[in-house]
């Protein structure tokens, strides 16, 4: 789960990460009383507005109303921190991240200006290969870190953490000394880390970037920008974060498939599938691109689906107007092929079925579901298997 | 012969009283599989299916002698289900469970290695060696014993797969998915070892999916140490980046993680790969037919 730069900054700084003086707005008014408070604690009066969506590249970004306007802009004084924020909340960001169709801004954060020495990077990641997590540590900050990766990756330190023992210092103390810092910046940047670690290990975070780490002209160590995904099957330790979750940010069908129990993701495409199992419903994506038509969606209706579930998805799919014609693929295992056909006659009898419908049906009470849609006097093509399928529902749809 | 589990499993099921749980044990029982055991607190002295019912996994190996363990624990309890297992010494733990962190992964699972545990999972289907055991939720019916190694990162491709090499003629060995979660007990890595150490596997079929690296660290490993033929799929070829594709592990991110780069690292390794998923058992077929 993906949550905003301003929630995984309150989140660090409650376990210690150095974090600049600031806080979240959604009005202008807000921002200027956030930009007041800031510019009494600081003394100066350099802010910062940051339009926050999730999405990276929000600085070079730009927004669709106002193009030569970026999401992140340093003003002076509190009055003209309510300005830039009234000018962003509301209006659609642009970044390489959000597509073309950009994401709409609901939020800004109002931080201390910094006065920037030096910026370095610090990530925490799962390193699959190891099945361990590991911290990351560059010199070249504020470059994108797989940017980094690709063309010098000598530049990107790494310390593993001991999967029994959890986080300790010395891993740490090795990136810190290891990017050459020394001192008290050094001693400030293992403790940053060390923080980092803590959040990372008790809330499951899944990723962790502080890109960039910023040394100050004072050689202080804070976090100019927070990114932190959660790790969404560990929701039921953390019920408080999930309300972080921030639904404006979600495409509204997929949304609705979760609340179903359904992995649904949207896509381009004009074939709407509906499919039992990750892996077959990317295979079944990838066979409906062979045979010369794009799919609409992913959809895993899961191992024990029931039929209100299968309605669901069914509705979910049809609803979607781009969506020229419909192929399932089931192989049934848990997942019985009763189960299925009943969920696809009740949810076509509700909602209707106007487009081409394509039905792979194999496994487990595979006779019984066949006879369950022969019965029903579905207008459906029958697929012998998905090869079969694919062709067919794309020949339906051109 | 066969890998990891054969006629002489001696099978224990944990949360054998649950939904899933009973169903999965009249089915592997159906199947030919030797349970002994199940498990699940506060309900000693029950029995599910005539399989005798402890309180704790240490308590049911005690008066069984179970070698074996299928877990299916819900997601928050998955970890601690795994090492209950594990420390009770059972020898090979199969997580069906589907969420659980990957922290809890991160943790449990180098504990149940050093206690000498084989782990397969989580988010798995489980292992079949047909005509001798299955520990897992696949169908039996479409499986037929012979000597392909089918290994998987799927589920129900991994049936579609099986499918495929019966309707070829194509018999199997052992079949098992490794999960789709992005930390699990049993790389591919591993279980390409044991295909190539298993006399009575000849070759074998693997699917693998966009997300990690764990493809290419397959393909190094055929390229250098196996003698058997070798043929292979990758899903998700058209899947978007930086989207979670249904497994917690099927997700490319920050460019890496490509069906892409994972088909080229297989065919630089000699390895078929299937360009269709309709294709994995005639990639299979072709492969044995040309050899290593």
């Amino acid at each position: 789960m993906k949550i905003h730069e301003f929630q995984a900054k309150e989140i660090l700084r409650s376990f210690g990460v150095a974090i600049p003086k600031g806080g979240a707005a959604a009005t202008g008014a807000e921002a200027e009383a956030v930009a007041r408070g800031v510019i009494a604690e600081t003394g100066s009066e350099t802010v910062v507005v940051k339009a926050q969506i999730h999405a990276g590249g929000r600085g070079k970004g730009r927004f669709a109303s106002d193009p030569d306007l970026g999401g992140v802009q340093v003003v002076q004084g509190a009055a003209a921190a309510g300005q830039m924020a009234e000018r962003m909340i509301g209006e659609v960001l642009v970044t390489h991240q959000t597509g073309p169709e950009g994401k709409q801004v609901g939020r800004v954060l109002i931080e201390q200006g910094i006065d920037i020495a030096r910026e370095l990077y610090v990530g925490m990641v799962l390193d699959r290969a190891q099945g361990r997590v590991a911290i990351m540590a560059s010199t070249e900050g504020g470059t994108e870190i797989e940017e980094v990766a690709a063309r010098a990756p000598e530049k990107i330190l790494r310390a593993i953490i001991d999967p029994c023992f959890g986080y300790t210092p010395y891993l740490a103390r090795q990136l810190a000394y290891g990017l050459g810092l020394e001192g008290q910046t050094a001693k400030a940047a293992t403790a940053f880390m060390g923080a980092l670690a803590r959040a990372y290990q008790d809330l499951d975070f899944s990723l962790a970037e502080i890109n960039p780490l910023v040394i100050t002209a004072d050689g202080d160590v804070l976090a100019l920008d927070a990114k932190v995904n959660l790790d969404s099957n560990a929701e039921f330790r953390h019920p408080d974060l999930a309300a972080l979750r921030d639904e404006s940010e979600e495409d509204p069908s997929e949304l609705e498939g979760k609340k179903w129990g359904l992995s649904f993701i949207k896509l381009d495409g004009s074939i709407g599938c509906m499919v039992n199992g990750a892996g077959l419903a990317m295979s079944t994506m990838d066979i409906i691109k062979q045979a010369g038509g794009e799919p609409a969606n992913f959809l895993d209706v899961g191992g024990g689906a029931k039929a209100d579930q299968v309605a669901a998805a069914f509705k979910i799919i049809t609803a979607d107007p781009s969506v020229k014609g419909i192929f399932i693929n089931i192989f049934g295992g848990i997942m019985r092929c009763d189960t299925l056909a009943e969920g696809v006659v009740a949810a076509s009898r509700e909602v209707g079925l106007e487009v081409p419908l394509v039905v792979r049906l194999e496994g487990t009470k595979v006779e019984e579901g066949r006879r369950i849609l022969a019965d029903a006097g579905l207008d459906l093509v029958a697929a012998i298997d998905m090869a079969d399928g694919a062709r067919k529902i794309v020949e339906l749809t051109q | 012969m066969s890998i990891w589990c054969d006629e002489n499993t001696r099978l224990l099921v944990q949360n054998i009283t649950g939904r899933t749980g009973r169903f999965h044990t009249a089915a592997m029982i159906a199947d030919g599989t030797k349970i002994v055991a199940g498990s699940a607190p506060g309900k000693a002295g029950q029995q599910v299916e005539g399989v005798p019912v402890w309180n704790t996994v240490a308590e049911a190996v005690a008066e069984t002698d179970a070698n074996a363990s299928i877990i299916f624990v819900p997601a928050p309890g998955g970890a601690d289900a795994l090492l209950e297992a594990a420390h009770a010494g059972v020898e090979l733990i199969v997580v069906i469970t589907e969420g659980v962190p990957t922290l809890d992964m991160v943790r449990s699972l180098p504990v149940a290695r050093d206690l000498g545990a084989r782990v397969i999972g989580p988010n798995c289907p489980g292992i079949v060696s047909p005509g001798k055991c299955k520990i897992g939720i696949m169908p039996y019916y479409i499986h037929q014993p012979g000597t392909v190694g089918v290994i998987s990162r799927s589920g129900t491709l991994t049936y579609e797969a099986v499918d495929q090499l019966t309707k070829l003629g194509l018999g199997q060995s052992t079949c098992l998915g490794i999960g789709g979660d992005p930390v699990i007990g049993s790389p591919f890595v591993d279980v390409l070892t044991a295909f190539e150490d298993d006399p009575d596997t000849s070759a074998v079929l693997m699917i693998g999916e966009i997300g990690g690296s764990a493809e290419e660290a397959a393909a190094a490993f055929v390229a250098d140490e196996m003698t058997k033929p070798v043929a292979a799929f990758i899903a998700g070829q058209t899947a978007p980046p930086g989207k979670r594709m249904g497994h917690a592990g099927a997700i490319i991110a920050g460019g890496k993680g490509t069906a892409a780069d994972k088909i080229a690292a297989l065919r630089e390794a000699g390895i078929v790969v299937a360009e269709s998923p309709a294709d994995m058992g005639t990639a299979m077929k072709q492969a044995i037919d040309q050899g290593k």
